[in-house]
């Protein structure tokens, strides 16, 4: 127990400690009077029982859901709340991962579903808590706020009866007069920002009032984040989008391969934009135990604002997104993407194109690759379908034993194949995922001997079809790029509220609230007799320092006189009453 | 591998070797330590006992306060200030120290003082040194944070003792936890100096690790404090009682009095609170340019955000009445635990987009 808090509230705690502090704090307040009410405007704590019938119900149950008591529950149960999300896998962060959670445990599943602990942050148990915290949070500030308009219009309490009585305290006697002394106190003070005035015979001053200020600060500013978040939940909208060295994206629903938006978000607000991916770069740790690790991601593109905007050019980084038209492009991740040339039985061109392709492996960049063509006429001028089927290799190396790419980059590109003909299960008119082959109405096509047709290709490879069904050539390899586009309003207020929270906290905590009294009357022996005192907040060293500075500045106007016989020195003797003390 | 590369090799090497030197001296440091306490507990110590009967009658402390006087003609008097505790706390001066007054005592804490200085001296060259041999900020992966955290901790326990504060009773818990980080870093933690991967690649990773690893050192301190708090109060409580003091009677008598400890740890506490929120923040606005979102309740997030609530927690009880002391040090506990399990915890158990921090 350090803190010397004397505000007017009373402890809660019912073992004989708390109770003796009690007391004691009680009997200080008598003493201080008024003097040290208000210092803070933190509320009392009450355990008060109700009084009877539904609005003292419902008024109690409000005093508890705005004390400080409740707000400290509060508080904690949001960080313990918090916890399971971090433990549990989030359907918002990793939706694979929970999938192979649930299929882990069949029985924990459904309670966890129950619960809502794959969603912890957006749970009915979890918003009720920050709910309840931040309805608990305005019923605080808002009381707090006109408490302290209050203080700021009225003045600091008159000087408690007795001064010894405070934290710090000093005395000395001096022959110039009372009144000449609580004048020129009244000037120091002044001079020092203290808000002062006199009364009873004695200069009451007060001083950081800013504590207070940046508290309630902290605590609207806490408000404004919050909602400053909510809203850039409800009104978000982000999409990813693939895109191939050489191609463009325009903003509008159409062109996302996938696309999130909050509640409240209209498709309408998409703001007219576009770029076009010019270049990808990758570079990897080429030796070392971080072999394989990228180095540098650089996508350069050409982008526009509005319909037919002016064209710039920049590029994106992992760290860099560009913004644009109120929202951000970031670069998400890479692969790449075979360019083949198919001819049909006919010789004609069936397909060409650069076919993106998903990596299998996220280190190494071997990626699963398909190639759809449907518009195919077999030898005889049938018509007909075919697929390829197979993988992407950037760096293949036989000695290893495996077709696995052994590096991210392209030192030894290798596209491996596989190819069927038959229904491609397009025409169905069920939407398909173009990097899924379906081969359940295809049939795979067979060496002579029998055996299953596939090749390994070099770029400028030809492969040719059993039977003259026809050829793919392995023309070159592009690059391509994912892109998240995220329109996030209310990020800016997020900002501003999180740095006025910042400057809010650091006024309530390095602030410190005081305040100053000084006493001068007339001895018995005709001689001024000057007291001082201070208090604070909470026990400061800087209080009684910042009181014998005061006090220096004073003598300098109410120098101290001799001591009378006998000397009644504070050095020396602790008087057994305080108050006669001071006026020895 | 060319020239450059060679160099780096070569500092990444000499890294090492400073990190080891470094423990040696520690270890030395921590010896002399346990020598100082050693001695110390041949003094017969009795003040709080005989403080704590005293206190029982209303007693005021005097502090006669130095002031600076400007121009000096004048010599004024000082003016004698006299303090006076809250009601209801107890009036314990605070213990002699780890030496117990004694010359011998005072020798060897001395001795490692020094060497805590010559050993710091060598930590902060390591941390140097890896920090050039991979041309970026030293704090890529748990090593680097882990010998940054020590070599920070330690930094701000010789800077308050620069200030003439009273923390030489932290010497010894001190220089025994960073033996152990150390150890566990050059063991476990150990990862060969390398680049780091594009989505470290920031100014903003300067700002919000450096403020994290400033944080975590001092909130470390705090919670040192706090815990021989618990100690020592309980200490106090048996002697205000007239109980027979515990087997630790003789090191808990030497501590400053629980009253100084629990201010320090709350200071510091209170302190660093700012500088752990506007991390958050960095690492907010970070995120943002990273990943498009500014928070995603990302694991390492989570525990960021539940660590900063328990601290504010721990604020908040100490500005409720019945909430004060004991209590509120659990909670400051509990918070110091959040912080690490957010550092080791979460880095060893848990994967998420931090995860690249490797062990
Ligand atoms: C959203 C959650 C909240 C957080 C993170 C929070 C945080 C804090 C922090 C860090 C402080 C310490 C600053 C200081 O010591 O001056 C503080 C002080 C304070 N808080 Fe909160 N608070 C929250 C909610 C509340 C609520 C709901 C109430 C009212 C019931 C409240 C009332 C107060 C008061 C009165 C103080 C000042 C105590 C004093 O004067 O020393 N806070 N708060």
């Amino acid at each position: 127990m350090s803190t010397t808090d004397t505000d007017t509230a009373t402890g809660s705690d019912p073992t004989g400690k708390a109770a003796e502090d009690k007391a004691a704090t009680s009997a200080d307040e008598r003493d201080l009077g008024a003097a040290g009410a208000q210092l803070s405007t933190a509320p009392a704590e009450e355990i008060s029982v109700p009084s009877m019938g539904p609005i003292g119900w419902v008024r109690w149950f409000w005093r508890q859901l705005t004390s400080m008591r409740v707000a400290l529950l509060l508080l904690f149960l949001l960080s313990l709340g918090a916890i399971p999300g971090s433990l549990v896998p989030q359907t918002g962060i990793d939706p694979v991962k929970v999938e192979n959670f649930k299929q882990r445990h069949e029985t924990l599943a459904p309670i966890y579903e129950k619960l809502g602990l794959f969603h912890v942050y957006s749970s009915v148990w979890f918003s009720a808590i920050y709910i309840l915290l931040f309805v608990s949070l305005i019923g605080c500030i808002v009381p707090r706020t006109w408490q302290f308009i209050g203080q700021l219009r009225s003045r600091p309490p008159g000087a408690p009866r007795r001064l010894t009585r405070l934290p710090a305290y000093t005395t000395w006697r001096t022959e110039a007069e009372p009144e000449r002394v609580l004048e020129t106190a009244q000037r120091i003070m002044k001079r020092r920002r203290f808000r002062t005035h006199t009364v009873g015979g004695a200069v009451a001053s007060e001083k950081g009032y800013l504590r207070e200020a940046g508290n309630l600060l902290f605590h609207i500013a806490l408000i404004v984040m919050l909602v400053a978040f909510a809203v850039g939940q409800l009104y978000r909208a982000e999409g990813g989008k693939l895109i191939v060295e050489g191609d463009g994206f325009a903003n509008n629903l159409t062109q996302y391969d996938d696309f999130k938006s909050g509640t409240l978000f209209d498709k309408n607000d998409l703001a007219p934009f576009g770029f076009q991916l010019d270049r990808f770069t990758a570079t990897y740790e080429r030796s070392g135990p971080q072999k394989r690790t990228p180095r540098t991601f650089r996508a350069d593109v050409t982008y526009w604002e509005g319909a037919d905007g002016k064209e710039h050019k920049t590029s994106i980084k992992v760290n860099e997104p560009l913004e644009i038209a109120g929202s951000k492009v970031y670069l998400l991740g890479h692969g790449y993407a075979p360019i083949v040339t198919v001819r049909d039985g006919q010789g004609k061109v069936a397909f060409r194109g650069a076919v993106a392709s998903l990596p299998i492996d996220a280190v190494n960049l071997t990626e699963n690759v398909v190639i759809k063509v449907p518009d195919y006429r077999d030898k005889n001028n049938k018509k007909d379908q075919i697929g390829f089927q197979g993988q992407f290799v950037p760096t293949l190396d036989l000695n290893t034993g495996t077709m696995f790419s052994q590096f991210p980059a392209l030192d030894n590109p290798a596209l491996i194949l596989t190819a069927y003909h038959g229904s491609l299960g397009v025409d169905a008119g069920i939407p398909q995922n173009v990097y899924q082959l379906d081969t359940s109405r295809m049939k795979q096509f067979k060496e002579s001997d029998g055996s299953a047709f596939a090749k390994a290709l070099k770029v400028g490879d030809t492969m040719k079809l059993p039977n003259g069904a026809g050829t793919l050539k392995f023309e070159g390899i592009k690059t391509w790029a994912t892109f998240q586009i995220s329109h996030r309003p209310g990020n800016d207020y997020a900002l501003v509220g999180a740095v006025a929270a910042l400057i809010g906290l650091a006024a309530s905590l390095f602030i410190q609230r005081r305040r100053v009294w000084v006493r001068a009357v007339t001895g018995d022996d005709g001689v001024t007799v000057v007291e001082m005192a201070g208090l604070g907040r909470s026990e400061s060293a800087k209080l009684p320092e910042e009181l014998a500075d005061l006090a220096v500045a004073l003598q300098s106007e109410a120098p101290p006189a001799p001591e009378p016989e006998p000397n009644p020195d504070i050095d020396t003797a602790l008087p057994a009453d305080p108050a006669e003390g001071a006026r020895a | 591998m060319n020239l450059a590369a060679e160099t780096n090799e070569s500092l990444a090497h000499f890294s090492n070797v400073l990190i080891y030197s470094a423990m040696a001296v520690y270890t030395l440091a921590f010896l002399a330590h346990i020598a100082e306490w050693v001695f110390g507990s041949r003094s017969a110590v009795g003040r709080t006992a005989a403080a704590i009967t005293a206190a029982s009658a209303p007693a005021a402390s005097k502090v006669t306060v130095r002031v600076a006087q400007g121009g000096g003609t004048a010599v004024l008097e000082r003016p004698k200030i006299v303090t006076r505790s809250a009601a209801g706390t107890r009036d314990v001066p605070d213990g002699p120290g780890a030496a117990g007054g004694t010359e011998q005592g005072d020798l060897y804490g001395r001795i490692a003082v020094g060497l805590t200085v010559l050993a710091f001296l060598m930590h902060f060259a390591a941390v140097l040194t890896r920090a050039l041999s991979v041309q970026r900020a030293p704090w890529g992966n748990m090593y680097e944070f882990s010998t940054t955290f020590a070599m920070v901790a330690v930094g701000v326990y010789l800077t308050l003792l620069v200030l003439k504060k009273n923390v030489r009773w932290i010497g010894l818990p001190l220089v025994t936890t960073v033996l152990l980080d150390l150890g566990l870093a050059v063991s476990v933690l150990y990862t060969a100096s390398d680049q780091l991967v594009p989505a470290l690649h920031s100014y903003w990773l300067w700002i919000h690790v450096s403020c994290a690893i400033i944080s975590g050192a001092c909130l470390y301190l705090g919670a040192v404090a706090t815990l021989l708090y618990l100690f020592r109060d309980r200490h106090e409580e048996k002697l205000a009682k007239g109980e027979q003091p515990g087997r630790f009677a003789s090191v808990l008598e030497r501590l400053p009095a629980a009253g100084s400890l629990d201010k320090f740890a709350y200071r510091i506490n209170a302190t660093i609170f700012p500088l752990w929120t506007f991390t958050i923040i960095a690492g907010a606005i970070w995120a943002e340019a990273a990943w498009g979102r500014y928070w995603g309740w990302d694991p390492k997030e989570v525990w960021s955000f539940i660590t900063w609530v328990a601290y504010a927690t721990y604020l908040h009880a100490r500005a409720t009445a019945g909430w004060k002391g004991r209590k509120a040090a659990y909670l400051a506990l509990i918070a110091f635990g959040c912080y690490l399990f957010n550092y080791y915890g979460v880095n060893i158990f848990i994967s998420g987009k931090h995860s690249y921090a490797d062990v």
